[in-house]
């Protein structure tokens, strides 16, 4: 990908924050509101794939870096399953709640699960930012 | 039939006809941009069937990351059927 015009680049870099913001929030309130770790997820890589589409491949990636995504979705996944095994440790079954439950609506409550939400959301997101680096990837060697 | 039906059945109608776009255009960037559409339509049609869940995650993965993905794929291939 070589990037696009200036219309284009400039539409993309003022958006970019608030895709990334919106993205964040659908994530953080997971337990209260509709969405959570994979729309979440999804909304932020796709904020990281438009600056890549207007920006190219080289400007991205001293952003978010191949490397960087990879370990971030090792995080992600080590996230969910530490989280699960501390329910298994402490409790009876996989998942299950050892944390305080809170106060009903508020924004640190329901136990665990926001925890699960936010390896979820880094999961995903890493997970799809990989996807596109690696098809752009598999098809630079035929270029040159 | 109530006016919420309407619009509902209205939607599917609209769903259905984008989708029979898609098909036939020879053109595959436009076919995907009216793929992108069709997907916008079936996100309303999950809110209006009472599962914002869905309808999020119908609208960020069928217009957002798919559509990226089939123009990273036809920019690699040919653009004409």
């Amino acid at each position: 990908m070589a990037g696009m015009t200036v219309i284009v680049r400039t539409i993309a870099r003022l958006l970019f924050p608030f895709t990334f913001l919106f993205g964040v929030y659908i994530v953080l309130h997971g337990h209260l509101t509709p969405g959570g770790g994979f729309p979440g997820g999804v909304i932020i890589a796709s904020s990281v794939i438009m600056l890549l589409l207007a920006y190219g491949i080289e400007r991205t990636q001293k952003r978010v870096g191949f490397l960087q995504a990879e370990v971030l979705e090792s995080v992600g996944g080590l996230a969910i399953a530490v989280l699960g095994l501390f329910g298994l440790l402490l409790g009876i079954a996989f998942l299950q709640n050892v944390f305080p439950l809170g106060e009903l609506g508020q924004l640190f409550s329901a136990g665990n699960l926001p925890l699960l939400y936010l390896g979820v959301g880094i999961k995903v997101t890493a997970g799809i930012i990989l996807i596109f680096y690696a098809m752009l990837f598999a098809f630079r060697g035929e270029e040159k | 039939m109530s006016l919420e039906l309407l619009i509902q059945n209205a939607l599917l109608v609209f769903l259905f006809v984008l989708c029979l776009i898609a098909i036939e255009l020879k053109d595959l960037l436009y076919s995907v941009i009216v793929l992108a559409g069709a997907s916008v339509s079936l996100s309303v049609i999950f809110y209006m069937l009472q599962a914002p869940d869905i309808a999020i995650t119908q609208a960020a993965v069928g217009a957002g990351v798919m559509t990226v993905l089939f123009v990273i794929a036809i920019s690699r291939t040919r653009r004409k059927e």
